[in-house]
């Protein structure tokens, strides 16, 4: 089993490039799309589309379905979550340090005030 | 790789906050994601100096990160490497920046944590795959509605 840093990595990885992000935004907004109307809006060729998919697919964050001779793609979701999680976790670390940061040296800008300063 | 970002408008001038960034004593009073106490704070705060700060959570967990001052301009600029230790939380060194600039109230904070997979580290690719994330994410919760209802 894969453990939760190296999932990490696998799903930032194959976010780092444009087209693979891409692929993604359309599949967000299209549920399922084949392969090759995937390939379509890119000056790329199939083979370089498919090696993308290989990377998102390895990521976790799409599944293919073939039926017949179409391939299919469909986003899953799940890595996305825990990427967000992840990010999350220091978002919600640093705005509640922040907040009482500045609740802190208020006080002590009043305080230095009152002292006249 | 990816970055966060927060800003702070504070009713204090910059002097103070960048003593509360930088004294074990200010430190104490705010670092921490709720009102769990701090444990250890040291800091030497000097390009090449270090820092280290253990916290308990009201839950009982405790944290520790260190790093070494990258950057020190009393009281405008403020970076210093960031790692966790000790802990399981993520492998890895990022880095943390904060810029001080005096407004009419007080001070405007801006805070940035970057770096925080730099295994990935292409910059110019930042903005893309936080932008692509928040996307995402409608769609995540789409699929948790979703699988929630079943």
């Amino acid at each position: 089993m894969v453990n939760y840093q190296e999932r990490l990595d696998r799903t930032f990885s194959a976010l780092v490039d444009p087209t693979r992000r891409a692929i993604l935004a359309r599949l967000e907004r299209e549920e399922s799309a084949s392969v090759s109307a995937l390939a379509q809006p890119f000056a790329i060729k199939l083979p370089a589309v498919m090696k993308h998919l290989d990377v998102l697919d390895d990521a976790g964050l799409i599944t293919r379905t073939k039926v017949g001779r179409t391939v299919t793609v469909q986003l899953r979701p799940a890595p996305i979550r825990e990427a967000m999680d992840w990010l999350r976790r220091y978002e919600r670390f640093w705005s509640m340090s922040l907040d009482r940061l500045a609740a802190y040296v208020e006080g002590k800008e009043a305080e230095a005030r009152k002292k006249g300063r | 790789m990816t970055s966060l970002t927060l800003v702070r408008r504070i009713k204090a001038r910059p002097s103070i906050v960048f003593d509360a960034l930088t004294t074990p004593e200010g430190i104490a009073c705010w670092w921490g994601p709720d009102g769990g106490p701090v444990l250890v704070a040291e800091t030497d705060p000097k390009v090449g100096g270090r820092f280290r700060v253990r916290f308990r959570m009201l839950d009982g967990s405790e944290h520790e990160s260190s790093g070494e001052y990258l950057e020190v301009v009393k009281p405008e600029r403020l970076s210093m490497s960031w790692r966790w230790t000790g802990g399981v939380e993520d492998p890895g060194e990022s880095v943390v920046e904060i810029r001080l600039r005096a407004i009419a109230e007080g001070t405007e904070l801006t805070f940035t944590h970057s770096r925080l997979r730099d295994e990935e580290s292409r910059s110019d690719h930042e903005q893309g795959w936080n932008g692509a994330l928040n996307k995402l994410e409608r769609h995540f919760l789409q699929a948790t509605e979703a699988a929630g209802q079943t």
